[in-house]
């Protein structure tokens, strides 16, 4: 997957700012994207950046979300250091970090540490 | 001397393995196979290819999982030349950990115990220290473990495939979708086999592997096969990147990337469901042994029952009744595929001389007032 | 541990789900309800309370009426449990879910699933490629985020969720690339058999004449008739190639909607073992209940879609049917109000199923693009197995979809099977030349939904 070739693909959709929402901004691949508050993670990237969100584990095939639903799998991303996450069932929220999610969730033997500390 | 043919009841890790190990000797094979919606103990099998601790106060018995280990090479090499699939064997050695000192005490006296058995079984208990060195993911609780340079383990899904088809390549006969509801001795000194929908097949020798069926097929040919089901529950994650490289006896990354983590021992009858309890008893007991599991997602539980004999070893015995008529029953029949394929496939099928004190093996050994037996483990 | 215990526990904020609670709040049982989302709805009034006006124009008349069950709802005293994840329905009727990081559990004394319908499986070559997503799933897009395509959009498939995005999308100034229709002739014909018992369905009829007539008036260009559906592109979907009138044709496109009707979201009642019979008319799974919904004596009762597609007013009418046989075994209800009360529920549900038939007739996908013929197309997504690689399996003497996962891990991934099963179950019928309900679904197990081992840990 060439990245820098995927990001300058447009997005998929777009939305018209509602003069009442409350925006919040999120972080995706370190890039800034507003959002209106209340929408999914999937519905942020699908209006803000472009396909793929993720490569998966067996063939790092590209792919992007489908049902929107919580029922395909598809939408997994890292949210807040998180490895595959459903974005179609999370709502966003201020200051959120997500990255692609490339293969199979790793296990930073790292966090065990910060465990530790808690 | 012509082979006589070998009709082999039951297709999962035991069955199929002795049949491949009678048919590769030489023997023609039949072999009966219930369908989709039978017990299968062999689809819910852990995989480890285990020796230490095995056979703890039975050194016939861990002179036999000593043997296996060594056999596991050979069948993988096999298979993947027969049956062209990959079983995924790694014998690296495996780790046991341990929660408390008085485990790790328990622990350190029964694999002294074992320790010289065969050929040996080399053992090294490992403080937390020590551990922590080896398995860097072991969380705070770990009291320390055992490790065996021995211990392995494979794909048991892809054993039971691999052997099928081997099995089918070696032209062996193999009817599925058949369930053996009786078998008998004939007059002409053969056995015959009946299903439950009327059909029939007969030959000279039978071996009966049929898992929880056999304590009613056996007693039909003369051999006590007292088996019960023992409920375990396992469950599986989503595919993680590696970080576990070794066997452990209640966890294991597999080929896929997939951690399996193990274990319930329940007596529940034929309820091979989950439950909430055991499910979360697991959860934890992962956390415990390897925090930085907190954030893998869990795909999938399953109950599988174990076909225990009163001691949780095996039953193998040709019945003193009906010569020509064998069972063979055993709850790790992952761990000891080796055997079964080059050691009892030639026997029974009457290629072989029987294995050396085969008769510790004979399931009248329950049946001594005597002794009484525990097939905790 | 102490589990929250209540009369009813609902599964789903749905037209079913939220009828159900509606109903049974009015006999006086208490009521919990349980849904992943953070406000009621289900899929099908998804972010009805928080649309703009412009958004419930583009939407609908029919949208905007989930509104009033939704402050009926509300209103009620239900106990609403938003942002819950149900990973186990036990038969002991406990709920184990998943909210705000760690597991929790509650104890019912009857439970109503209603966790109605998702879209059908569509595996055609290119299926999997970024870009390419349900036409529902485009419709859950407009509802929660008022998202709408940006740039041409081309639409492909049958079904009235097809059409009625396709009007939503004129609606709202979206360009229409194409809507690439696969019903065909021979279907008219077939579903016209069920014309007369359809006409009593008359206004939905005249609904869905209307929108195809819309389509051609405002010139978007329909390839009626379509086969051999299968989209091209390197990593991300590029265009849609197609028959139409015995020509090959090509329409280019980043982002290509697919439908082929919707089907019943069944893992709890496999997962419960719950009898299920294979639907030849609906060509999906259907869990075998009683006339209220109940699986055998079970205290489960499933409403709604899960039972079999019935659209959202049968729907309701099923989840207050549930609910009302829940408050007589209960004791809350007595006969005679019960049986009146029914009385009038079924004759609504009748009304409302009379144009099932049609529809099923007329919208029944296509054999080719249900049992993919070409098998380089991957039928499960998860794990990347191809439909070659299935029909090799039961070459192999695989006789159903578990021993499949065996041999080669299909329906073993996340989606535990959901966007697999359907096809994997046709296409090992075909291979075997059974009849699919010889061959069976996968064995579903918990978690329902995935849970993390520390969120498992932690359980409150």
């Amino acid at each position: 997957m060439h990245i820098e070739s995927v990001s300058r693909r447009p997005a998929l959709f777009a939305a018209q700012a509602r003069a009442d929402a409350s925006i919040v901004t999120l972080r995706f691949e370190d890039q800034p994207i507003r959002v209106p508050a209340g929408i999914s993670v999937a519905a942020a990237l699908l209006l803000h950046a472009a396909a793929p969100f993720r490569t998966t584990p067996v063939g790092a095939a590209p792919r992007a979300p489908y049902c929107m639903m919580g029922v395909c799998f598809e939408c997994l991303v890292e949210i807040d250091g998180r490895p595959n996450r459903q974005a179609c069932l999370t709502p966003v929220r201020d200051g959120m970090v997500i990255r692609r999610q490339h293969g199979a969730s790793s296990l930073p033997l790292s966090r065990q540490e910060e465990e530790h500390g808690r | 001397m012509s082979k006589e043919e070998v009709l082999v009841v039951g297709g999962g890790v035991v069955g199929a393995a002795i049949a491949f190990g009678a048919a590769r000797a030489g023997a023609p094979v039949v072999l009966l196979d219930e369908g989709d919606i039978a017990h299968r103990a062999s689809r819910g099998n852990f995989g480890l290819v285990w020796m230490q601790s095995k056979g703890s106060g039975f050194p016939r018995y861990a002179r036999w999982c000593r043997d296996a280990v060594d056999f596991w090479p050979r069948l993988a090499q096999e298979l993947q030349e027969l049956a062209g699939v990959d079983v995924h064997l790694q014998q690296p050695g495996g780790f046991w950990i341990g929660f408390s000192d008085a485990e790790m005490q328990a622990r350190a006296a029964m694999l002294e115990e074992l320790k010289d058995i065969g050929p040996g079984i080399p053992y090294e208990m490992l403080d937390r220290a020590e551990l922590k060195r080896r398995l860097p993911a072991i969380g705070p609780t770990v009291a320390g473990g055992s490790f065996c340079p021995l211990d392995g383990h494979v794909n048991p899904l892809k054993l039971l495939h691999a052997l099928h088809a081997a099995l089918k390549a070696l032209g062996v006969r193999v009817h599925a979708g058949v369930e053996v509801a009786r078998v008998s001795r004939r007059q002409d000194g053969g056995y015959a086999a009946e299903s439950r929908d009327g059909r029939s097949w007969h030959a000279p020798r039978l071996v009966l592997a049929a898992g929880l069926g056999n304590k009613t097929l056996a007693a039909q040919v003369g051999l006590h096969a007292p088996v019960e089901p023992n409920r375990g529950q396992v469950l599986i994650t989503e595919r993680l990147e590696p970080f576990l490289h070794h066997p452990t006896n209640k966890a294991r990354q597999t080929n896929e990337g997939t951690v399996q983590l193990g274990y319930s021992i329940e007596d529940v009858g034929f309820d091979d469901g989950t439950t909430v309890s055991a499910i979360e008893w697991i959860a934890r007991r992962a956390l415990a042994t390897f925090p930085v599991l907190s954030e893998a997602r869990l795909v999938r539980a399953w109950g599988a029952l174990r076909v225990m004999t009163p001691d949780g070893s095996p039953i193998y015995q040709e019945s003193p009744a009906c010569p020509g008529a064998y069972v063979a029953t055993s709850h790790s029949g992952v761990s000891l595929a080796g055997t079964h394929a080059y050691v009892l496939g030639p026997w029974m099928a009457g290629l072989a001389p029987a294995p050396d004190d085969i008769e510790a093996f004979a399931g009248d050994r329950y049946l001594d007032p005597g002794r009484s037996f525990s097939h905790a483990h | 541990m102490d589990a929250d215990a209540f009369d009813l526990a609902i599964v789903g904020a749905g037209p079913a789900g939220l009828s159900a609670a509606i109903e049974a709040r009015a006999w006086g049982l208490s009521v919990a309800l349980l849904d992943e989302q953070a406000a009621p709805g289900g899929q099908i009034y998804r972010g009805v309370d928080a649309a703009s006006a412009e958004a419930r124009s583009v939407l609908g008349e029919d949208y905007s009426a989930g509104m009033e069950l939704t402050r009926e709802f509300r209103d009620s005293g239900a106990r609403h449990i938003a942002g819950a994840a149900v990973w186990n329905v036990g038969s002991d009727l406990r709920i184990d879910y998943l909210a705000q990081g760690s597991s929790h559990a509650l104890q019912a004394r009857a439970i109503v699933l209603a966790c109605g319908a998702m879209e059908r499986p569509f595996p055609i070559p290119g299926w999997t490629l970024p870009g390419v997503m349900g036409a529902g799933a485009a419709q859950i897009l407009y509802k929660n985020a008022a998202a709408l395509p940006n740039g041409p959009a081309v639409l492909a498939g049958c079904g009235p969720l097809l059409y009625l995005l396709a009007n939503q999308y004129l609606q709202a100034g979206v360009a229409l690339k194409a809507v690439i229709d696969t019903t065909r002739r021979f279907d008219y014909l077939r579903a016209a058999r069920h014309l007369p018992g359809a006409l009593l369905g008359w206004p939905d009829l005249r609904k869905g004449m209307r929108m195809i007539a819309n389509l051609r008036r405002r010139r978007v260009p329909v390839y009626a008739g379509a086969q051999a559906l299968a989209i091209q592109g390197g990593d991300h979907a590029e265009s849609i190639g197609f028959i139409h009138r015995g020509r090959r044709l090509r329409v280019d496109s980043a982002l290509i909607l697919l439908h082929q009707g919707v089907v019943p979201n069944t893992q709890f009642s496999w997962a419960l073992r719950a009898r299920h019979r294979w639907d030849e008319s609906q060509l999906c799974w259907v869990p075998e209940t009683d006339e209220h919904g109940q699986i055998e004596n079970t205290g489960i009762y499933i409403a709604g879609d899960g039972r079999g597609i019935v659209g959202a007013k049968a729907s309701a009418s099923q989840g207050r049917l549930a609910a009302l046989a829940v408050a007589a075994k209960l004791g809350r209800a007595t006969p005679q109000a019960c049986r009146a009360r029914e009385q009038v529920v079924r004759a609504g549900l009748r009304r409302q199923l009379r144009i099932r038939p049609l529809l099923d007739a007329l919208y029944r996908p296509a054999d080719a693009h249900r049992v993919p013929q070409d098998d380089a197309v991957v039928v499960c997504r998860c794990e990347e197995v191809t439909a070659g690689q299935v029909r090799q399996y039961a070459a192999l003497g695989c006789l159903g979809p578990n021993q499949a996962k065996t041999f080669g891990r299909c329906g073993m991934g996340p989606c535990q099977g959901r966007l697999c099963g359907l096809t994997v179950t046709e296409l090992i019928a075909q291979a075997r030349g059974v009849p699919a309900a010889e061959v069976g679904y996968y064995r579903i197990r918990p978690p329902i939904k995935p849970v993390t081992l520390g969120e498992l840990a932690e359980e409150n």
